[in-house]
């Protein structure tokens, strides 16, 4: 639906051209196996995601998540099947992709401060923009300088730029990692795990910036273990385990069996006023 | 007063003195600024193996009758190449790999120089390190080589911080991960020759380590890392030569010293880093 409404809004004078390539899913995967040594981690993974959506990609640990999201970002190379980011190989499509990692794999000792990481997103950008553009002496520009204050703004750390990044609390951290994504002026954002441990307030502020991103007509792709949370505000849900278990709105494929196939029948699932909640069996 | 000019004047009045001083000076500039990366990737093992290595190339240049510097820079550079392409690859770990090459090419030099009739003082000096007897050719080259590795650094900056942060972000940025490792490990063994003449082989790494590693525990961003560790880097080395002259001990050796103090004094009293301000006001999380 919000598809449409973007198209029509930025629809001043498309020409036939434009227009097709609007319509065109941003990212397209298509029968990738990919995994480690002997190690599958992907098997016979299809999917495509759409200009302006919000989705969520669900699965237990090992399952495939984040190997899944090296991909689109062409750090991992699939076996088999073709991944296109804008009809482009990853590496080259990446340029419009910002990409949060888990934070438990960032070095949180390292002496820079929350705007120098931010300031990071801005490399590589644009083909051609790089190497000697930037230096010691002059490290950014005015324009990455305002956006990375923009970006700052977005996720509400602006008061904590100059901080040391050891300084930030759990959730100070994730939001710094999702500014960083988008001082790239992303137009698909994925976000690994960026809701870990967010107390209620900060998850409300990182959902309510999820919707407002995706209304601007941007792809959020966002690996969680908060089923309730997809249920309540995103619009589609991919459910995988090393395979995709289902793919759709989260009132259609939160089902009680495609939830068992994606947890492996380890939990026990209580839909609830649009919610589900996930409670392991034997326990209680 | 007038004493304690005279104190300080009377070593700077000679010729050898005034450039062993200049040397060590260049030498602290360009090891904190490749030893900033050093501390925060924990690549002083390979900083020491990339100095052993070099002697290998001090052996056949010395044999052959060439410039040494230039030799070691060569065995350096082939050093570091060696550890990045079969670190990772093969089945064997990073530490093992950098173990077996260095001390490979150290004994190949020994092996070398074991040839040789004559080769007792020059060769040693470059073991032991002899500041004192820097010509002004080792300056010049000294100079070039330590520009070589500041431009580039202050160049590619932003990428050199990037990938050292996070090396899976800045691949996916399009930062070109695998070169500007490469390159790190290449100024990392340029700067390594650069210390060679002023401490020795075998006292090179601290040059590199221990000035920023003091540094990173007084100040917090990696710029300011590299220039409290310059800093540190020349202090330490004009206190070294006042001692190697009036104690008359070897003068890398003091100077190394000298900066192992001042770690040391950083590690116990850093207002915010130190082991004292820990005892007093446990951090929660560090």
């Amino acid at each position: 639906m919000r598809k449409r409404d973007g198209l029509i809004e930025g629809a001043a004078a498309p020409s036939l051209q434009l227009r097709v390539e609007a319509e065109e899913a941003p990212v397209q995967v298509r029968g990738v196996w990919a995994g480690y040594d002997s190690h599958v981690a992907l098997e016979d993974v299809s999917f495509s995601l759409e200009k302006g959506s919000l989705v969520g990609l669900v699965g237990p640990n090992g399952s495939g998540k984040s190997t899944l999201l090296k991909v689109l970002l062409g750090l991992h190379r699939p076996w088999r099947g073709s991944v296109r980011v804008f009809g482009e190989d990853p590496a080259a499509g990446r340029r419009r992709v910002g990409y949060a990692p888990q934070s438990e794999l960032v070095d949180w000792s390292f002496p820079v401060t929350v705007e120098d990481v931010v300031a990071m997103g801005r490399i590589g950008r644009l083909p051609g923009r790089t190497a000697v553009r930037t230096t010691f002496w002059r490290r950014s520009d005015s324009e990455d300088r305002r956006i990375v204050g923009r970006s700052l703004e977005r996720v509400r750390l602006d008061a904590l730029a100059k901080r040391p990044i050891g300084e930030l609390s759990g959730g100070e951290q994730r939001r710094m990692l999702i500014a960083r994504a988008l001082a790239r002026e992303p137009e698909i954002v994925l976000l690994d795990e960026p809701m870990a441990g967010l107390d209620a307030a900060s998850q409300h502020d990182v959902l309510g910036l999820f919707e407002e991103l995706r209304d601007e007509g941007k792809t959020i792709f966002v690996s969680t273990h908060d089923l309730s949370c997809v249920a309540g505000c995103f619009n589609l849900a991919l459910l995988l385990n090393r395979r995709v278990v289902a793919y759709g709105p989260p009132s259609e494929v939160f089902t009680h069996d495609n939830l068992n196939a994606t947890y492996e029948a380890h939990l026990m699932f209580l839909p609830f006023e649009g919610a589900v909640y996930a409670r392991h069996h034997g326990h209680e | 007063m007038n004493d304690l000019w005279h104190f300080l004047r009377e070593p700077f009045q000679f010729a050898f003195m005034q450039r062993a001083l200049l040397a060590t000076l260049m030498v602290s500039v360009v090891s904190a600024c490749i030893g900033t990366f050093v501390v925060l990737k924990g690549l002083a093992f390979i900083g020491d193996a990339l100095a052993h290595a070099s002697f290998a190339g001090v052996a056949v240049a010395f044999v052959m009758g060439g410039n040494i510097y230039l030799g070691a820079m060569v065995a350096a550079l082939v050093t570091a190449l060696a550890i990045a392409l079969v670190g990772g690859r093969a089945r064997v770990s990073f530490d093992t790999a950098i173990g077996i090459l260095f001390v490979g090419a150290f004994a190949l030099g020994i092996l070398i120089v074991s040839r040789q009739a004559n080769y007792t003082v020059d060769l040693f000096s470059f073991v032991f390190g002899n500041v004192l007897g820097v010509g002004w050719n080792d300056l010049l080259l000294i100079a070039v080589m330590g520009l070589v590795v500041l431009t580039v650094v202050a160049l590619f900056y932003r990428q050199l911080l990037f990938t050292a942060y996070d090396p899976t972000m800045a691949a996916a940025s399009g930062v070109p991960v695998g070169i500007v490792q490469y390159g790190l490990l290449a100024m990392l063994g340029i700067s390594t020759v650069v210390a060679l003449k002023a401490v020795g082989i075998v006292l090179v790494v601290a040059m590199l380590v221990t000035p920023a590693a003091t540094a990173s525990l007084l100040v917090r961003r990696v710029h300011y890392i590299m220039a409290l560790g310059a800093v540190i880097g020349a202090v330490c080395s004009v206190i070294g030569l006042y001692v190697s002259y009036y104690a008359e001990v070897a003068s890398g050796a003091a100077i190394v010293l000298t900066a192992t103090v001042l770690f040391l004094l950083a590690f116990l009293f850093s207002p915010r880093r130190g082991l004292l301000a820990a005892i007093r006001t446990p951090v929660p999380g560090g």
